[in-house]
């Protein structure tokens, strides 16, 4: 058997530092991350990387921060695995290595000028957190922008103070929901589906972007198909195992579709006829 | 291109003359009705008449085990990418093989290209040999169309009795001919004998399920919620062991080994199986395909829907080595016929044209 190096490979990893670490719940620990080289990642909102750990492994997470931070990107990485279990161990100053960015993201460029209703659930803050500081941060280019959040308990609130930023916005219409309330809650209880017949919205003018657990999009594309928004403007974000990030290894695969290559981003009407893929 | 003989006495000579230069490996047998692709030096060896063996050659295309990067974390994420290969010459590979092989080829060649699936097939060599007659009664080549040799070699080699007729198919295939110096031309007889031949075979091979393959991409649409994955499921054992046989599946899943100073190791690709219950598992612990029935009606779409919707190719080659492998019993050409029954005549009836081969 012989043996040669090679430069091109695609599971090369790049090296990256941690610049910034923060625990947001007992399970969710936000890093900001940047490249070897002042490098940029230059990826797109929704897109997502594979981070990696030798010895640990690697894993698909998507990217929480908006590409107009060229300089650095933040990763929100919850502890299920190995993997994550390693990466939640380091801090500022440890490295972490980079394979991406991987995937179709959100359409930002179709995006311009219309009307946004933009809902997360859960961890579908993280992916969801780069398109909405994308539009933030570019905020004349877009039309009514609608913020909807829904998690389980006020204690899993991912990013409380940016959230609180969001939400005193004049720019912005925000609402948000928690499954459990506590004692010290004043806001909404119940699911984030109640929330959707409260927004006023133009169909024609609107898209919706849905990022959540896959039990999520089932009864909010309901509630957002009967406020009549066309299926076509219904954006999701598919969770899937994207282990190779490549479209070779099979364990992201929805029919014919590879999650990681293919979406991870889809429009409603592109996927609703595929069984199990919602 | 272009046909040449080679005198069966000659065989062992040129086996010889090929191992002289790199490592040969062909079918080997290996007990009652199973053979392997191994080494060999000597064509006593090899089995030239032989039923698809246990491993198709994607082994040596994409090896169950293979280290994609070599890692140092004393100083950091450092790490080198590597590709490990062979030169070899493959040799008596049936046309279903072949056949499996150009889809691992168009997977890896998709981008973004697999660097280590595309050196190391171009250090392969294939030689081929027609397969005369039917190997056993599991076999769906004719359904498929991968029964007649249609390139994917570099010298496709026929049985003709006391002789060989070889196609060289590429240069390669004709510098492996000619450093041997063992073939002679073929003549306007040898052309006959090998267009009678094909005759005959034409009418030995012939549609093993009675359907159409370009039927099936359809059929397999509208029998999604058919009874048969059920059925098929409840039997199944989710053991692996159809992915693992099968020549066009290419799943597969990424590990660290690191050393015993766990500082250095190696990242490796090894073969995975969407028979596994985790395999499409995600960190919130949804499981996609979680009933097996799921599972199997997956794979069976990864050989004649998707693929086809894909790059409009079928990823079944008709080996039959997932039907011949299966510890429960489940049979590729009957599922599809059961499907195909349950689709267009719930009522019950014979399937139209079915060739009763088995």
């Amino acid at each position: 058997m012989n043996k040669i190096t090679i430069n091109n490979s695609s599971y090369e990893i790049k090296r990256a530092k941690i610049i910034k670490s923060r625990k947001l719940t007992e399970t969710e620990k936000l890093f900001e991350v940047s490249l070897f080289n002042g490098e940029s990642l230059d990826h797109e909102p929704g897109q997502f990387i594979e981070a990696s750990l030798f010895g640990a492994g690697e894993a698909p997470i998507s990217i929480a921060s908006s590409p107009t931070r060229r300089e650095s990107f933040e990763l929100c990485v919850r502890a299920v695995g190995k993997f994550t279990t390693a990466m939640h161990r380091l801090d500022a100053g440890d490295e972490v290595g980079i394979r991406g960015p991987f995937g179709k993201g959100f359409p930002v460029r179709t995006l311009f000028g219309k009307d946004l209703l933009m809902i997360a659930g859960g961890l579908g803050i993280a992916p969801l957190r780069s398109l909405i500081n994308f539009v933030m941060d570019n905020r004349r280019d877009f039309g009514k922008v609608d913020i909807l959040l829904g998690c389980k308990t006020p204690q899993n609130m991912l990013f409380g103070d940016e959230v609180e930023k969001w939400s005193k916005r004049m720019d912005v219409n925000f609402n948000c929901s928690v499954d459990r309330g506590s004692d010290e809650w004043a806001g909404n209880v119940g699911l984030i589906t109640s929330l959707i017949p409260g927004v006023t919205l133009i169909p024609d003018r609107t898209f919706a972007v849905v990022v959540g657990p896959p039990v999520m999009y089932r009864f909010v594309i309901k509630e957002l198909v009967l406020k009549n928004i066309p299926e076509n403007q219904i954006l999701v974000s598919l969770e899937r195992h994207m282990k190779c990030g490549l479209g070779k290894c099979g364990h992201c695969q929805i029919h014919s579709i590879y999650c990681c290559q293919d979406g991870p981003v889809f429009p409603y009407d592109q996927i609703k006829d595929i069984k199990g893929a919602i | 291109m272009d046909y040449k003989i080679l005198q069966k006495g000659n065989l062992d000579n040129f086996i010889r003359a090929l191992s002289s230069n790199m490592k040969v490996v062909a079918p080997v047998k290996r007990g009652y009705d199973s053979y392997s692709f191994e080494e060999v030096k000597d064509s006593r060896d090899i089995a030239l008449k032989y039923i698809p063996t246990i491993l198709p050659p994607k082994k040596y295309f994409m090896p169950q085990h293979e280290t994609l990067i070599e890692y140092d974390t004393t100083t950091g994420q450092k790490m080198q990418a590597v590709v490990e290969f062979e030169k070899m010459v493959l040799f008596g590979v049936h046309t279903c093989d072949i056949a499996g092989i150009q889809c691992l080829d168009i997977v890896f060649s998709d981008r973004p290209r697999d660097i280590n699936y595309l050196i190391r097939r171009n250090e392969i060599l294939i030689i081929g040999i027609e397969c005369n007659v039917y190997c056993d009664s599991f076999a769906n080549c004719a359904m498929m169309d991968t029964h007649m040799p249609s390139g994917g070699y570099d010298i496709m080699l026929t049985d003709m009795g006391d002789y060989f007729i070889a196609d060289i198919h590429t240069q390669a295939g004709e510098d492996l001919i000619g450093v041997s110096g063992l073939f002679g031309e073929a003549e306007g007889r040898h052309h006959k004998e090998l267009e009678t031949l094909r005759s005959k075979k034409r009418e030995i091979f012939i549609n093993e399920v009675g359907i159409d393959r370009n039927e099936l991409p359809g059929l397999f649409l509208r029998g999604f919620d058919a009874k048969v994955w059920n059925d098929i499921g409840n039997r199944c054992l989710a053991c692996g062991n159809c992915t693992n046989v099968c020549p066009t599946c290419y799943c597969f899943d990424v590990d660290d080994i690191p050393n015993l100073d766990l500082k250095t190791g190696k990242r490796v690709r090894i073969w995975d199986s969407c028979q596994s219950e985790p395999f499409a598992k995600i960190a919130g612990g949804e499981s996609f395909r979680k009933e097996r029935s799921d599972r199997k009606r997956h794979r069976f779409n990864r050989k004649f829907k998707y693929p086809v919707d894909r790059n409009n190719h079928f990823f079944c080659t008709g080996c039959g080595r997932c039907s011949r492998t299966c510890m429960a019993k489940i049979n590729l050409k009957e599922t599809i016929r059961v499907l195909y029954q349950e689709c267009n005549n719930p009522a019950g009836g014979q399937v139209p044209g079915s060739a009763g081969h088995e």
